[in-house]
């Protein structure tokens, strides 16, 4: 009988310091650089959208004011914290740390580089060791994304419970309707690329996107990501979809009554939460860190080497989308509440569910050996009958509204 | 067995970094911060007014209808994911098979519809 | 049981997971603010998840989380954060007839323990148990569990028009 009293069940055998030394070192740097990605977008929204709005922005702390983030944080850690007396202080304090942590969370699966091109299946050999740069990778990986990411509805609805008082209660009760209507269709069109992917492992979702032409965002049809596209923002509650602080209603929302480091931890996650959720995005529909390539054509950048490039290709499709979800925030009124509704449960629900049944249908047809063409015309007249039956619901619903006697 | 529990143990600690992390801020934040609570600053807010009545408030039933809705498309969606990953295997009859499962849940959202509890004003 | 040798560490973790799924399932029936009998239950949930990792049925686990925690929890709260979830300590949560659930729950656990010994009685589950892979569980959805996972399509419509019709307007 062996004794080996071991906390990870990897060294009930012969102990192995490198792996152990690796997944250490994983856990150190992928939380270093989540939180410096944070603050850095912190500053990077402020940055853009100054420009946007033509002004300068943050510009004193720091080269381009670069060092903003941190100075508010050092500000924060000195402000008086306040928990008010109606308030229930367990879980009044127990709500910061359900949003921050969920939020990190998120990040464990995401494929953060590594080298995809050929047959390399995105391992990287650090120390004699093969290993993938990503810090867990379950063969149920995108579930768990999501799994997370309804997790972090609690943070919402439990801060504003908790506040006893009545702006944050609305603003979470509000916000956690608007997470769990988005939900719906954000797992929807998660299941369009798991279709095509046919696996649920995020480093299995990106292997299989190799070119250009092969990028999930072209193979399930564009429609999906769209779909993910705005049920994730409406999940990050970022504008257009920021009911939940709408200023001029809600004062801040659920977080009216924290102040100091609590207050700041949900702000953390939100930005955190902003950068997975991009993250999340490229890995699912643009290759996550897959060089750009069409055909036999690859866009390599010299000198670095193939692993390390993958961290850069994902840096910059990120950015891109980062700058999209500021640039979102510029330029789009806020929605009203019952329109938000209505578009995530009477449009992105029906159209994500109908895609998906769709492109199901489409694929078994491919494998069966239909005739492409018949398929490809059954697919645009099944698309269109949905799309008028939809528009038909619609139109009725609005006709009654107005029968009604309902504003607008 | 033992890699794949490994990967979740380090999903583990990962949590656990982040809520050490989470602690050690607000820890040093207790130390640097003042701390001098008066009873108007412990109210809770009401745009400067005093709080009026209760802090809690009862809200509109039409919020549960949508969490409910949502239970049942959560469902859905988790049987949906392992199918999606076998589907090749599984072919016409596997295609079959989902759409009637799902044209009966739309019917529920159908029903809602119909009944206009998705509406809001 | 695992067999004991080489699983040392799993059986810390199923008795320390165990131990705060107890502690949890206490203090739901005992606290006395609906919301914190809430909390604690999502900790007996999470407990639960837990233990599936633990047995290698990953999807079993993520499925917890997305369902219960995520979902029905959540219904759960929103149903009580709507009508009556006042902060601080409520007297009513108890009432009179608590012993007659007390009996009910311990001849339930009875009843379960005889079950669970007449049903696996020694059997040991063997120690290098294969991960289930969500293949081989989608396998078995959609072939021999086939009617009920219909059936269940069915149960959760009802469930949608008894809500709807409790909580229409008119």
């Amino acid at each position: 009988m062996m004794y080996n009293f071991a906390i990870d069940p990897l060294l009930t055998g012969k102990v192995l310091w490198t792996p152990l030394l690796i997944v250490l070192l994983k856990v150190v740097v992928v939380f270093a650089v989540g939180l410096v990605a944070t603050m850095l977008m912190v500053w990077f929204e402020r940055k853009v959208i100054a420009g946007m709005q033509n002004r300068i922005g943050p510009n004193k702390a720091g080269p381009f004011g670069i060092l903003q983030t941190l100075a508010d944080g050092i500000k924060l850690f000195f402000k008086e914290d306040l928990i008010p007396e109606r308030s229930d202080r367990f879980v009044f304090k127990l709500a910061p740390y359900l949003a921050f942590v969920p939020a990190f969370l998120t990040f464990a699966i995401i494929p953060l580089g590594g080298d995809f091109r050929g047959d390399n299946d995105g391992l990287v050999t650090w120390f004699g060791q093969q290993t993938r740069v990503q810090l867990a990778d379950p063969p149920i990986g995108i579930l768990f994304a999501l799994a997370i990411s309804s997790i972090a509805i609690y943070g919402i609805m439990l801060a504003g419970w908790s506040s006893g008082s009545k702006y944050p209660l609305l603003g979470s009760v509000r916000a956690s309707a608007q997470m769990v209507s988005y939900e719906a269709a954000l797992g929807l069109s998660v299941a369009a690329v798991v279709l095509v992917s046919g696996t649920l492992s995020t480093s299995g979702i990106v292997a299989r996107q190799s070119s250009l032409g092969n990028w999930n965002v072209i193979v399930t049809g564009i429609v999906p990501f769209f779909i993910f596209m705005i049920a994730a923002t409406a999940e990050l509650n970022r504008p257009p979809f920021d009911l939940v602080e709408a200023e001029q209603e809600l004062v801040g929302g659920f977080n009216t009554e924290y102040a100091s480091l609590r207050f700041a931890l949900f702000y953390l996650a939100e930005f955190m939460n902003t950068v997975t959720m991009s993250a999340l995005i490229v890995t699912l529909f643009f290759g996550g860190p897959q060089p750009i390539s069409v055909g036999s054509l690859t866009v390599d950048i010299p000198i670095i080497g193939n692993a390390f490039e993958g961290t850069i290709w994902l840096l910059l499709k990120v950015l891109v989308f980062l700058y999209i979800y500021v640039w979102f925030r510029a330029t789009l009124p806020r929605f009203r509440y019952d329109q938000l509704m209505d578009l995530g449960w009477k449009v992105l629900i029906p159209a994500s569910l109908g895609w998906f049944i769709l492109l199901a249908a489409q694929r078994v047809g491919q494998d069966a050996g239909w005739d492409r063409y018949v398929v490809t015309i059954a697919t645009v007249l099944i698309l269109l009958v949905c799309y008028s039956l939809l528009a038909l619901a619609q139109r009725t619903s609005e006709n009654e509204r107005k029968r009604d006697g309902v504003m607008f | 067995m033992s890699e794949f529990l490994r990967s979740y143990l380090v999903v583990v600690w990962f949590g656990l970094a982040a809520f050490l992390v989470g602690s050690l801020l607000l820890g040093i934040s207790a130390l640097l911060r003042p701390n001098n609570p008066t009873s108007e600053k412990l109210l809770s807010y009401e745009s400067g007014v005093d709080p009026v009545g209760d802090g809690w408030s009862q809200s509109q039933i039409r919020y549960y209808v949508f969490a409910l809705l949502f239970v049942i498309f959560d469902v859905e969606a988790v049987f949906i994911f392992p199918w999606a990953t076998q589907l090749e295997r599984y072919g016409g009859f596997g295609l079959v098979e989902m759409a009637v499962f799902v044209a009966v849940l739309v019917l529920g959202l159908v029903y809602a519809w119909r009944k206009g509890v998705l509406r809001w004003v | 049981m695992f067999s004991a040798e080489l699983l040392i560490a799993q059986n810390i973790g199923f008795f320390i997971i165990a131990a705060v799924m107890v502690v949890g399932a206490l203090r739901v029936v005992t606290t006395s603010n609906v919301v914190h009998a809430a909390l604690w239950l999502v900790v007996v949930l999470a407990g639960a998840a837990a233990q599936y990792i633990l047995l290698a049925a990953e999807f079993v686990a993520v499925t917890q989380v997305l369902v219960y925690i995520g979902a029905v929890m959540v219904l759960f709260l929103f149903g009580t954060m709507l009508t009556r979830a006042r902060i601080g300590a409520e007297s009513d949560l108890n009432n009179k007839n608590w012993f007659v659930g007390l009996g009910v729950a311990l001849a339930l656990l009875v009843a379960m323990l005889i079950a669970l010994r007449d049903g696996f009685g020694a059997e040991k589950l063997p120690a290098d148990d294969p991960l289930v892979s969500t293949q081989t569980l989608s396998d078995q959805i959609f072939g021999p569990y086939l009617l009920p996972f219909w059936a269940l399509s069915f149960v959760l419509l009802a469930a949608v028009i008894g809500a709807i019709v409790l909580a229409r307007r008119d």
